[in-house]
């Protein structure tokens, strides 16, 4: 991947499977059309989406070569797209989505790279979740339920990638996104733009993203773009160690 | 002697009281009045049955969307909110903020909270996130029309 | 040796005026909770970085120390000892008391305490949280049973009061294992992750739990005048001076622990020489106020002729106990975590950074109401059940207590 293959082909891959995750959505329609339909479909005039398949596993490659420092589209995607705000220097704001710059002391080597929360296969915030508010789809997507969260922040404490945030504020109603209620009181994370992915589209990060090094995909399906690039180029885990077997996937490590 | 008078007097006033009280509901309609759009046609379920089971249906929905993915249609939180918002004397869609709206008129009455508005817009998606959809290029068509040409093979 | 005899708590004005100033404080505390609630946790020092604070400080010392509390009972009901056998009552009790101030202080602080209801409910087994739900509601039917079983008129049902103080032993030792491994289990911090943390909880809940106990038992004998023994409180104090030893040793175990391996040697630093509030309240607070002075205070020859020297060691281990349970919980949350092993990092979300924290004033109302709430309900036991002997005179409790306080009379005349 560091190599640098075609923009061109990662781009291609990407659309063929959009427009297949599209098609199995709605299939009568022509893509275009499905499109609208689709940034219609969750108003409530559609017929739902789903259920989920549990074949699945959705995941993300980084490729942290082409991610430069100073760079935030994704995080100011997610931000649009999410209804979160960060004030400079408030440690009490939430973060879905960061820019983590990492240097070796050592050796000067610079690099930097997009954390959020890593949809583990085995998610210590799923373990210690008192009520099972923190849970893992069938698909590999890890949420809150907010429904049953009691705001008890032991997630917060268990989860390694420090990808959760709480609401400490009273959320305003002008900054609720009808496809990502957040309120007070309760634990939120990165949600994968699960309400994108179940409706065929890819996560609002990996589309700001023109450098493309974000890429999103299924890694069970081995023809999917994803997985062919994760059999071909060494990738990494944070801390792989603790042998959570995140989702989220890094094409080179500091 | 007089504790027990007392409790006496307090249990025929309860008593008394219910009987007035199911009298009534039988006599007529209790509760508020609250007129609803049809226009965008009938609701999901029929309107005794709403007023009873509304909760159930949500729950089930909540569920479904958390677990299993599913999302839109005509059952969802946000499809609701298309027929059942209420507009104030500007026009513009109450939120759940004042007493008018839908959901509160009923819920105030009978002193029950509910618990879906601390975190999901209590608006229709058109009035809603103003702040954030309101930006330049943000809007759910052109980030759409954007899509397709991008799936298309053109440029985004 | 007499019969012992349990009456309920004398005097009126003095009730009352404890009963209002300890709900006073009570009540501060459920206003900061609500406060807290209407205007979020912003209004705190909690952060996103510090995620648990002041009222998880207050909280975790009581529900240990709530069930070192009832130690005092199983001494009397399962190991046989007679000096404690009077005061099984009030150790059952107070340990029920405390449990309930330091779960207040916990369920109070939480994001949405209205859906506490939630939490009875629904349950993920898998996680130590939801079984510590189980253990602690368990506690209390437990605890219950063993007063009925020790305050019951039919001596048929008091035979079984060894079976019910075991069973309320075993339960107890479960549930301080339940709460040290919240912390024990959590993989993905530094200053966790260790198993030593479940014994160690059980140890500190010894030393934490008798201290209590005996602020209150002394508190309680002379605020009514009724007769308390030398002997026996210099008994207990023994006792206590060997917890605070069990306790350090576990302490000082962890720490070895963790600081061997090169990989947490960043965090031990931080914590035990970063000349920060952490290290100062490890060594100023645990190790000379919590465990030294108190060590010698309990085995102090003073101490064998004045109760003294035993209240004020026992208030010194509180003062230490809560200063250890700050650095383990505040400490452990302030140095940054590791994402990239041996990496600088850096970004807008305190990566790499020690995080702060300032406890604010509602918060450390809402950790001390959870004291006042312990005391509340014993108090408020004492005055309406037979808990408390009316006399526990050394030569009421035990003739052996006599004997030996007869000698400690003899050295001090020689002296």
């Amino acid at each position: 991947m560091s190599q640098g293959t075609p923009d061109k082909d990662h781009d291609a891959a990407r659309r063929a499977f959009l427009r297949n995750a599209a098609a199995a959505t709605v299939i009568t329609l022509a893509p275009g059309v499905t499109l609208l339909t689709m940034g219609r479909a969750e108003a409530g005039i559609a017929k739902p989406s789903g259920p989920l398949d549990p074949k699945k596993r959705w995941g993300m490659l980084i490729d942290t070569t082409k991610c430069a420092s100073g760079c935030d589209k994704c995080v100011a995607a997610c931000k649009k797209e999410n209804g979160w705000e960060a004030r400079e220097g408030s440690p009490t704001d939430p973060q879905w989505i960061r820019k983590v710059d990492v240097k070796d002391p050592g050796t000067g080597f610079e690099m930097s790279l997009p954390v959020m929360c890593q949809h583990c296969e085995h998610p210590p915030c799923v373990d210690v979740c008192p009520t099972g508010a923190s849970m893992k789809r069938a698909d590999g997507i890890v949420l809150v339920n907010r429904h049953i969260c009691i705001g008890c922040r032991y997630c917060m404490m268990a989860c390694p990638y420090k990808a959760r945030s709480f609401e400490h504020h009273e959320v305003e109603e002008s900054d609720k996104a009808p496809w990502a209620p957040r309120g007070q009181g309760t634990v939120e994370a990165c949600t994968m733009c699960v309400h994108r992915v179940d409706t065929g589209r890819i996560p609002a990060c990996v589309e700001a993203c023109d450098k493309g090094a974000m890429l999103f995909g299924d890694l069970n399906d081995a023809n999917s773009d994803i997985a062919k690039r994760l059999a071909e180029y060494p990738s990494a885990q944070i801390r792989a160690d603790l042998g959570t077997n995140p989702g989220v996937r890094y094409a080179q490590l500091p | 002697m007089t504790f027990r008078l007392i409790r006496l007097v307090a249990v025929l006033a309860l008593a008394l009281g219910g009987v007035l009280g199911s009298a009534a509901g039988q006599a007529g309609e209790i509760g508020p009045k609250i007129a609803i759009d049809k226009s965008k046609g009938q609701c999901v379920r029929p309107r005794d049955e709403m007023r009873r089971t509304h909760m159930q249906l949500l729950k089930h929905r909540r569920d479904e969307t958390m677990y299993r993915g599913v999302r839109g249609g005509k059952v969802s939180l946000r499809a609701c909110m298309e027929c059942h918002a209420v507009k104030g004397e500007d026009g513009k869609f109450l939120t759940v903020k004042s007493p008018k709206h839908f959901c509160r008129v009923c819920h105030d009455y009978a002193a029950v909270k509910p618990d879906c508005w601390d975190c999901h817009v209590s608006v229709p998606d058109a009035a809603a996130g103003q702040a954030m959809l309101k930006l330049p290029g943000h809007s759910m068509h052109a980030e759409a029309s954007g899509l397709v040409k991008y799936l298309q093979g053109g440029k985004k | 040796m007499k019969r012992i005899h349990y009456s309920e708590l004398e005097g009126r004005a003095g009730f009352y005026i404890a009963l209002i100033v300890l709900g006073a404080i009570a009540g501060a505390g459920v206003l900061a909770a609500w406060y807290m609630e209407h205007y979020g946790h912003v209004v705190t020092g909690m952060t996103n970085q510090i995620v648990w604070g002041m009222p998880h400080v207050f909280a975790v010392f009581l529900i240990v120390a709530a069930s070192g509390v009832l130690n005092v009972a199983s001494i009397g009901s399962v190991f046989e000892k007679k000096p404690y056998k009077p005061l099984g009552r009030l150790s059952a009790l107070m340990a029920m008391a405390v449990l309930a101030g330091g779960l207040a202080a916990l369920v109070l602080d939480l994001g949405r305490p209205d859906r506490l209801v939630v939490a009875m409910t629904k349950y993920n087994f898998k996680s130590i949280f939801a079984w510590n739900i189980y253990l602690y509601n368990g506690f209390f039917g437990v605890v219950l049973l063993y007063l009925y079983v020790q305050m019951t008129r039919s001596w048929k049902i008091a035979s079984y009061k060894k079976a019910a103080g075991t069973l309320a032993f075993v339960w107890r030792l479960i549930l301080t294992t339940g709460t040290g491994s919240i912390f024990g289990w959590l993989v993905a911090r530094q200053a966790y992750d260790l198993a030593i943390y479940a014994p160690m909880f059980i140890a500190l809940s010894f030393s934490f739990g008798l201290a209590l106990f005996l602020l209150m038992l002394v508190a309680l004998y002379k605020s009514v005048e009724r007769p308390l023994g030398h002997g026996l409180v210099n008994r207990m104090g023994r006792l206590l001076g060997v917890f605070v030893a069990a306790a350090a040793y576990f302490v000082a175990i962890q720490h070895l622990t963790n600081f061997y391996a090169a990989e947490h040697q960043g965090v031990e630093n931080f914590l035990l020489f970063g000349g920060n509030v952490y290290s100062f309240l490890f060594w100023a607070g645990f190790v000379l106020a919590g465990t030294i002075i108190p060590f010698a205070l309990l085995f102090s020859k003073s101490a064998k002729t004045s109760m003294k020297p035993v209240v004020i060691a026992s208030a010194l281990v509180v003062i230490g106990g809560l200063s250890l349970i700050y650095v383990i919980i505040i400490g452990g949350q302030a140095y940054p975590l590791v994402l990239f092993p041996g990496k600088e990092v850096s970004s807008s979300f305190f990566d790499g950074v020690v995080n702060p924290y300032t406890p604010s004033f509602p918060e450390i109302m809402l950790g001390l109401s959870g004291f006042a709430i312990a005391a509340l309900l014993t108090v408020f036991a004492a005055k309406n059940l037979r808990l408390m002997p009316t006399s526990l005179a050394d030569e009421d409790v035990d003739p052996h207590l006599v004997q030996k306080s007869a000698q400690v009379v003899e050295l001090k005349k020689a002296a």
